[in-house]
């Protein structure tokens, strides 16, 4: 009964939140532009680097656009935030809380938006990346899109539970910014980390996404059962985990 | 509808420990009008918050529409309206979309009719369409208040309910207010500090400041409270003051006689009674008088006489 409940509550606040999203088209197109205009402007530049030691097999999209695609997934997902934000400060989560709705139907509603958004953005620039000169096996390119889809929504709810933390945006951007960069930068996302000195391979072997990327790189290649993927798929998951714990349990306490 | 025993709220921020509410007692019957009056910072929206669920109590206890605040917040829920001081609609959102979310939430039966009815009985038909922001400010209140009634919820809680409107649809407000008392037998539950609006709405009103309830009665009741009604009076001539005061004071009616220069203050039982008397007996003193004035106490006069201050200089 409750799950039915949940279900239904978290489709209602969906359906609230994509009709928000096609008002504003403009958004959405804006969202996937960064990542765009890397594939576009940076990732020619890269077709050379191909035979490079350390570039790993395949032609440069093949290391590229996995990178862009995880891109995609954090700078889109982490900012999501802002959202929730704007509506606390305009009165709407108080109201909708002294609803009988679902605490947990709040975040997942959220998310499910992002995700669909988020996916929509990322097929488009697989396509642009294919149409750029990527190529890479069907079931690869499914495999890699649930991969940057189920990091999506870890970094989603994230970005929500700080939202709840900071509550202003004026809190909220600085440290969003300072947390991000720097882990785009670890992560292997623009040339891969094995072109790295030792230090910085190190250090990059500590944050999440260097896996993530490896293993979206590894199924991009067709090699579906290598340890990178192993090992990105096990930090997707538990990333996954941990995220929506925490987001399930900070919209659930901020409750009577 | 509301029974709450020693509810209370402590904060910790970094600067200290704050104690919004300490130990507030209340007993709210169907179908009346309450209104929490005080200052800002008294307690008030705290209190509220904590009688919708939005807060959880650090003491006390309460029954909320028949359910136990804090073992089925859920149950509390769904037969309460809660709306907020600042409102709860996201500017971009159409009025139309606005219900219809909250009126599923509810799982409100025939939906579309209660809300084509509600709109109508707030003003607020043909708006369906408009984004919330694009509203004027007296009509994206009642679109807060149709938010709040659309479940038919048998108690509202109202969080100043007029504040930052003009006075044109202060007094509409009011009338809505009383209708929903009026014709769907709603309790309704407000916080305010205008004195006019606590006078002209409730049936009894709770004062509160610092945290705590420091009177209780019907507007009239607590006026009567009040050592009786103000006559002010300017003498002509300030050396004349102290005939007057002697004067004055011996005046059987006349409990407290105050002089400040040329102005004297007095607290009168049955003002408008005993004026003709208080002008001869100044007359057989010598004391010319330059004007007068007679009002009956206010909430303010309550307030004052309760707390030892003003509300409009707390507020």
């Amino acid at each position: 009964m409750a799950l039915a409940q949940t279900a239904r509550d978290t489709y209602l606040i969906f359906r609230r939140h994509l009709r928000q999203t096609l008002r504003s088209k403009v958004a959405v197109v804006f969202g996937a532009l960064q990542p765009l205009l890397y594939l576009l402007l940076f990732g020619p530049l890269l077709t050379t680097m191909a035979g490079t030691r350390g570039f790993g097999g395949g032609n440069a999209w093949q290391v590229f656009v996995p990178g862009v695609l995880i891109q995609l997934s954090l700078f889109g997902a982490a900012f999501v935030g802002f959202g929730l934000i704007a509506d606390l400060r305009s009165g709407v989560v108080e109201r909708l809380r002294v609803t009988p709705v679902s605490r947990v139907a709040l975040l997942l509603g959220r998310v499910l938006r992002d995700t669909l958004v988020l996916s929509a953005q990322a097929v488009t620039l697989l396509v642009v990346g294919v149409a750029m000169g990527l190529r890479a096996p069907a079931a690869g390119l499914v495999i890699g899109l649930v991969i940057v889809v189920a990091l999506a929504v870890s970094v989603a709810s994230l970005s929500y539970v700080l939202a709840l933390m900071t509550r202003s945006e004026d809190a909220f951007a600085p440290l969003l910014t300072t947390v991000t960069l720097p882990l785009m930068l670890l992560s292997g996302m623009l040339l891969p980390m094995s072109m790295a000195p030792a230090w910085l391979n190190v250090i990059s072997r500590l944050t999440p996404f260097r896996y993530v990327v490896d293993a979206v790189r590894s199924v991009f290649l067709g090699d579906y059962a290598s340890a990178a993927v192993a090992e990105g798929a096990a930090v997707t998951v538990a990333l996954l985990v941990v995220s929506v714990a925490l987001g399930t349990r900070r919209f659930r306490r901020e409750n009577a | 509808m509301i029974e709450a025993s020693g509810l209370a709220r402590t904060f910790t921020t970094k600067h200290g420990t704050v104690e919004a509410v300490r130990g507030v007692d209340l007993t709210v019957g169907a179908g009346e009008i309450v209104g929490f009056l005080g200052p800002n910072g008294a307690g008030k929206t705290t209190t509220l918050r904590m009688l919708t669920t939005l807060l959880a109590p650090t003491a006390g206890t309460a029954t909320v529409a028949g359910h136990d605040l804090r073992a089925d917040p859920a149950g509390v829920r769904r037969r309460i309206g809660y709306v907020a001081q600042g409102g709860g609609t996201d500017p971009g959102v159409p009025v139309g979309e606005e219900l219809e979310l909250q009126a599923s939430l509810y799982g409100v039966a025939g939906a579309g009719e209660r809300i084509a009815k509600l709109c109508a009985r707030l003003d607020l038909e043909g708006l369906a369409d408009r984004p919330a922001g694009s509203l004027s400010g007296g009509q994206r209140r009642r679109l807060d208040i149709a938010l709040g009634l659309v479940h038919r919820p048998p108690l509202v809680f109202l969080d100043e309910p007029t504040t930052g409107l003009d006075p044109q649809s202060r007094g509409n407000l009011w009338e809505h207010i009383r209708r929903m008392r009026g014709e769907d037998g709603t309790t309704v539950f407000l916080t305010t500090h205008y004195l006019d609006e606590a006078d002209a709405l409730c049936d009894r009103i709770l004062i509160i400041d610092h945290g705590e309830i420091v009177a209780e009665g019907s507007p009239d009741g607590l006026k009567r409270r009040v050592s009786g009604d103000v006559v002010t009076l300017e003498l002509a001539d300030a050396g004349t003051a102290g005939k007057a005061r002697a004067a004055l004071s011996e005046h059987p009616a006349v409990r407290e006689a105050v002089v400040t220069g040329q102005t004297v203050r007095l607290t009168v039982h049955n003002g408008d009674r005993e004026l003709m008397g208080l002008i001869r007996a100044l007359d057989a003193a010598g004391a010319e008088l330059a004007s007068l004035h007679l009002a009956r106490p206010t909430l303010d006069d309550v307030f004052l006489t309760v707390t030892g201050r003003s509300l409009r200089d707390a507020a």
